[in-house]
Order: structure tokens, then C-alpha cells, then sequence
């Protein structure tokens, strides 16, 4: 689908896209390349799916690089990415050297696209290594880090310090993630994109064919965590919660993970998920395709409420997509789960499958209260967290780059 | 002054600005009482000013209760509803600058450390993070040439050049009202109402999106037509 910014002038406003034009104006013509490493499955690749032709749009020369490697040197990245989660991970000294070399070989392949870009955004810690191999780069270079380091494991963080330390800036979704570097640390949430196939408004009948197609009781209340196999985002405590609710309400459970090609670890997890859920009719474990988007978009808007039960969290923009879909969540108190949810207003955190449990069955118990925390929460997603304010602070943060970062910098 | 006069030197066009704002980490952080007191007597005062005016722009869910950073964490991380009040009530407006400001929050927090019995902890991973801003300010090309045409755009506006107009225009010219008040100023003492309405509008009390609306409806006044008698 070719979409425009003016398309998103309904869902965000006018004005909005207007700032945003003005803002780009300075910036036209120059280059700016993300680097990620995967083009499918995450957040991280949802949002430059569509960040990416956005700056096109606004007269940026804007394209996407994505590393490639074997699949030893993901497993190396996601245990990178488990270690600055807080898990106590060793990585040996062998593997430290594949991660070197995966990127030694990744910037001789990308030389051409990264040396004399205006301006660069790593993405996480895969291709972090970048920079060290590209001495001769003219621009500006920017590691946007998407995951919870609020308490990294420190052997870990400090190997990939020294690779983030030369960038000239740093991006981290929240100010608790922030770290002690010496160049500027930029504070920006992530987005959804309310036109994409995952966000986008549905029919009726396609949502009730959809929860038809996966066996769910129309009749019957569903509760939802959309997310990776991942121990991080806790399916099998989701699946006890739901336990401590089915005695009181007859509930049905939909655990639908994407997968990843960064993330080696899924298989592994989804087998630990379907043990837990035994044979129970009412829980639906579905491994999606990552391209599913209009099926979890379906799935999401047929849900009485969201879980996203996180122990770690960077975002979270599962919660963003459940409340622009005016649906409240019951979400882990960590990370950027956070700064979404507010108790009693968008929905509710909790710290155990028990609390989880508590909230589902107040909620579900008050259909007037679910309704009117639905209104909120989409409010609030629409006023902070769409694709069109992420945009705004990239810009914004470029034009700080590239006026030297002051206080404040006036354009006309 | 005679009003024929006036008409013949009409104030220049009010210029719409707006503004961007990215967020910084001063990589600071406090836990307890005694730390917050320690950062705010060597942060920079953009941090203390971000702290104060600067959250109507961040994303954080609407909390009308406090609007300053420091009542926020005092009350929901430190759980000292006393000291909250306190910051709470502060009114930055009311120091002609950030260093009385910063001073007085570390008279507030020294009096809380000599009465409290313990000194306040937040939970960890509750801390309180120093930040500061950095603007994008835009000239949008649109203007107003007449103080109707100013009520008439006040609804399409960003809420960028709301915080510019409203708040910040205190902030870059303290004593000052906001630049809507100052420019209806310039066009005499018919406009007084319209300013009144401006000025009964508390800027602490609402988010952005809110106070484009108090706005528009303190402007809505101006929108009579021309030779229209106001009552």
C-alpha cells in the first residue's frame, strides 16, 4: 500500500502533518539509512516498514540496510539482547569474535550506503559494531536502542559499550534506560502506524470470521496476549492467570506469537507454552506468520481485553495497538508497559499471574468501565504514541544534530 | 489615545510559531530525598525548567493532579504527600528566574529532610531521571492580521504553537502574559474581555489539547463581526 503523510492527516490531524512538513523542510536531500536486523517480525521492523517511505515522502533521500548473518550469530545477539535485560548471561570469548566478525563483514557489504550518509540509525545491538569498521564515514550516526536496559547484566553492557560510545547520540524509549555515555542520550518513545494492515480499521464480518476460523466461541469472553515466544513477555504465567479465572468466568485464552527472524529462541519457548497449555480446548496457542498482520489486528479487535504480561519490557506497542483499538490492558509493571498504562484509566499493572487474574475478572465483570478505559486509552495513544509524533522526534532530533545540540534552534 | 490615531499604526500581523521538542537525558539520577537536593544545586537550570513547564509536550498520561515532575515523583515514588503538596503549589511564574526557582526547591526539600523522621527512598527503578529539552522552533507562515482572524485560527493550531504562545512566550519574557494577551494588547482597550478571558486561563490545570480549547473559548468574543456592538 503507497501511503502518503497526508494520509494520516484523519487519524492524527492536520496540523500535525503541517508540523511535520515544516520540520523536514531543512532536511531535504539529505540521506539518512537505518540499519536494522530483520525486515519482518518485531516492532523494530514494523516501524521502519513504514517510518522509512515516510521521509521519502518529506524529500529525504531515506533507505533501509538490514545486516545479514548465520544464524549462530543471531543466537549470540539474542543472548546479548536476554543479557541487557538483566539476564546473567556468559557469552565466550569465540562468540564475541563471530559477533566482530558478522559486522566486519556487514560493513565491507554496506561501505557504499554508510560512509557518506547524511545521517545513520543503528538499530540495537546486532549491527552496533558498525561504526568501528567504517573510519571514514561522513555523517552523523545515531544507536537507537529498543530494548529495557534498565538494569543491564554488566559484562555485557560493557563489551557493548565500547561499540555504542563513539555514535554521536543515543536514543532510548525511556529516560530509565539511559546510560552513562558521554554524548547526547535522546529520550523517544516508539509508535504504531494507525493505516498499517495491523492498526487500520476492520469490518465486522472480517473480525467474526477470523475468531470463527480460529474456533472461538462467540458467545464466550477472550482474553489476548500477542507477542513473541519469548520468557520476557511471560505466555506461561499468562496461562496461569487465565487458570485462576476460568472457575468464575468462562473464558477463552488466545496466545498468538509472531516469530522472528533475529530471535532463535522462539521454537524453544512455544514448546514450554503448549506443554503448560495441555490439552485444554479453550486456550489457543497460534504460531502466526510474521506477516499476519491482519489476522492479529482481527484477533485484537475481538478480544474483551489485552494482556501483555511482560517481566521486561522495552515498549511494549503490543499494549499501543490493544489501546488504539480502545481496548484495556492488563500489562507487567516494567519498562515502557509504564508509560502507557495508567491504573484504573487505560488499564491495569500488575507483578504476578494472581494480580493479572484479579484485574481480568474486575474487568470483565464491568463492561461499562472496560468501555470507558477503551475511549482513554485510544485518546491517549492517538495524542502520544502514532507513527506521526515518532517521525516529528526523529526530525527534530536530526535538526539538533545538525545545528549542534543546543537548547533550542530556530528554522524559517 | 485618540482612536483614530491608533488606527493608523495597527500593530504588525501576529506570526504563528510552533515548536518540536526532544527529550534528553542529563544521565542523573536521584533515589532518595538527599540526592534529588544534591542534583538540583549543580543541574543545569534548563533541566529544572524542563522539569516544570516542559511535561505538557512529553507523552505521560494526563494527571491533573500535579503538574511539575518534582510533586509527581514525591507523591507517587517518594509517598510523601506533604512534600508533593509543596512542590506542588509552586508556580514557576512567580521567580523572576530559574536560579530563585531552583533555590527555593532546595529550601523545600532541605525543610522536608529536617522535619521527616527518615530520609524519603523511591523503590528502585523508580528514581527520579533529570532531563532536559531541546526545542525545534518553526515560523509557520501563517498569520493574523486582526485580532478576529487570531480567534478564528485558535482551533486549528498545534499543540506546539500552543505551549510557544502560551506558555513558553512566559518563560522567554518573564513578568510578561502570553503572546496571545500581549499582541491583543497592542489593539486596545475594546480587546480588554478577550484578555481577561486569556488571563483567567491557568495554564497549570490543563494539558495542551485543553488549553487550545479554554483558549479559542476566551478569544470566541473577538469573532463578533465588525459593527456589531459587543455587550
Amino acid at each position: 500500500m503507497n501511503v502518503t503523510l497526508d494520509d494520516y492527516a484523519e487519524a492524527a490531524g492536520s496540523e500535525v502533518i503541517e508540523q511535520i512538513r515544516a520540520l523536514a523542510r531543512p532536511l531535504q536531500g539529505k540521506t539518512v539509512v537505518q540499519v536494522s536486523s530483520t525486515r519482518v517480525g518485531g516492532g523494530v521492523a514494523e516501524i521502519l516498514t513504514r517510518l522509512v517511505p515516510l521521509m521519502k515522502d518529506l524529500g529525504i533521500r531515506s533507505s533501509w540496510e538490514v545486516i545479514e548473518g548465520p544464524p549462530e550469530f543471531f543466537a549470540i545477539t539474542k543472548s546479548f539482547h536476554n543479557a541487557l535485560q538483566g539476564n546473567a548471561v556468559t557469552v565466550p570469548a569465540s562468540q564475541l569474535e563471530l559477533y566482530h566478525e558478522i559486522n566486519r563483514r556487514n560493513a565491507e557489504a554496506l561501505k557504499e550506503s554508510l560512509e557518506g550518509a547524511d545521517f545513520v540509525f543503528v538499530h540495537d545491538p546486532q549491527p552496533a559494531a558498525l561504526l568501528r569498521n567504517l573510519p571514514k564515514r561522513r555523517g552523523r550516526w545515531v544507536w537507537r536502542c529498543h530494548i529495557d536496559v534498565n538494569r543491564p547484566h554488566r559484562p555485557v553492557w560493557k563489551f557493548l559499550r565500547d561499540f555504542v560510545r563513539p555514535y554521536d547520540a543515543s536514543v532510548f524509549s525511556l529516560a530509565s534506560f539511559a546510560q552513562p555515555l558521554t554524548h547526547p542520550q535522546y529520550i523517544i518513545a516508539p509508535s504504531i502506524d494507525p493505516l498499517s494492515e495491523k492498526n487500520m480499521p476492520l469490518e465486522r464480518e472480517e473480525v467474526d470470521e477470523t475468531a470463527l476460523r480460529y474456533d472461538l466461541d462467540p458467545q464466550r469472553p477472550v482474553i489476548l496476549q500477542v507477542s513473541r515466544f519469548d520468557r520476557f513477555k511471560d505466555p506461561v504465567g499468562v496461562i496461569r492467570a487465565y487458570r485462576l479465572v476460568k472457575p468464575h468466568v468462562p473464558i477463552q485464552l488466545v496466545l498468538a506469537g509472531g516469530t522472528a527472524a533475529d530471535d532463535p529462541e522462539s521454537a524453544e519457548v512455544l514448546n514450554e507454552v503448549l506443554a503448560e497449555a495441555g490439552d485444554d480446548p479453550d486456550i489457543h496457542v497460534l504460531e502466526l506468520p510474521a506477516d499476519a498482520h491482519r489476522v492479529i489486528n482481527a484477533l485484537q479487535r475481538r478480544a474483551d481485553l489485552i494482556l501483555q504480561k511482560s517481566l521486561r519490557e522495552g515498549f511494549g506497542l503490543t499494549v499501543t495497538e490493544a489501546m488504539w483499538k480502545a481496548k484495556p490492558v492488563v500489562g507487567g509493571e516494567t519498562g515502557g508497559i509504564l508509560l502507557q498504562i495508567a491504573n484504573f484509566h487505560t488499564g491495569f499493572l500488575v507483578s504476578t499471574p494472581e494480580g493479572a487474574a484479579l484485574r481480568i475478572r474486575y474487568l470483565l465483570s464491568r463492561p461499562g468501565a472496560m468501555a470507558v478505559m477503551g475511549q482513554k486509552a485510544r485518546k491517549f495513544v492517538r495524542e502520544n504514541f502514532l507513527l506521526t509524533r515518532h517521525l516529528r522526534e526523529y526530525l527534530t532530533l536530526m535538526l539538533g544534530l545538525h545545528y549542534g545540540v543546543n537548547e533550542s534552534v530556530e528554522i524559517h | 489615545m485618540d482612536s483614530s490615531l491608533k488606527r493608523l499604526t495597527l500593530p504588525a500581523p501576529f506570526k504563528v510559531m510552533d515548536c518540536a521538542m526532544t527529550i534528553l537525558s542529563l544521565g542523573r539520577s536521584a533515589q532518595t530525598l538527599r540526592e534529588l537536593r544534591d542534583h538540583l544545586a549543580s543541574v543545569p537550570a534548563q533541566s529544572i525548567s524542563h522539569h516544570f513547564y516542559d511535561s505538557l509536550l512529553r507523552p505521560a498520561f494526563d494527571d491533573p493532579e500535579y503538574r511539575n515532575d518534582f510533586a509527581v515523583w514525591a507523591r507517587r515514588h517518594l509517598h510523601d504527600g506533604l512534600l508533593a503538596e509543596r512542590f506542588g503549589v509552586i508556580d514557576p511564574m512567580d521567580y523572576p528566574d530559574l536560579e530563585q526557582l531552583r533555590q527555593e526547591l532546595i529550601d523545600i526539600v532541605e525543610d522536608r529532610l529536617a522535619e521527616a523522621p527518615e530520609v524519603p527512598q523511591a523503590p528502585r527503578g523508580k528514581e527520579f531521571y533529570f532531563l532536559r529539552s531541546q526545542f525545534v522552533i518553526l515560523d509557520t507562515g501563517a498569520h493574523a492580521s486582526a485580532p478576529r482572524e487570531l480567534a478564528g485560527m485558535i482551533s486549528k493550531l498545534s499543540t506546539g504553537s500552543i505551549f510557544y504562545h502560551f506558555i513558553e512566550a512566559r518563560r522567554r519574557h518573564p513578568g510578561n502574559p502570553d503572546d496571545f494577551s500581549a499582541w491583543l494588547e497592542a489593539w486596545g482597550p475594546e480587546h480588554d474581555a478577550a484578555r481577561e478571558g486569556l488571563a483567567a486561563v491557568d495554564y497549570q490545570l490543563w494539558s495542551l489539547s485543553e488549553l487550545r480549547d479554554q483558549i479559542a473559548r476566551a478569544l470566541e468574543c473577538l469573532k463578533v463581526p465588525e459593527g456589531v456592538e459587543r455587550r
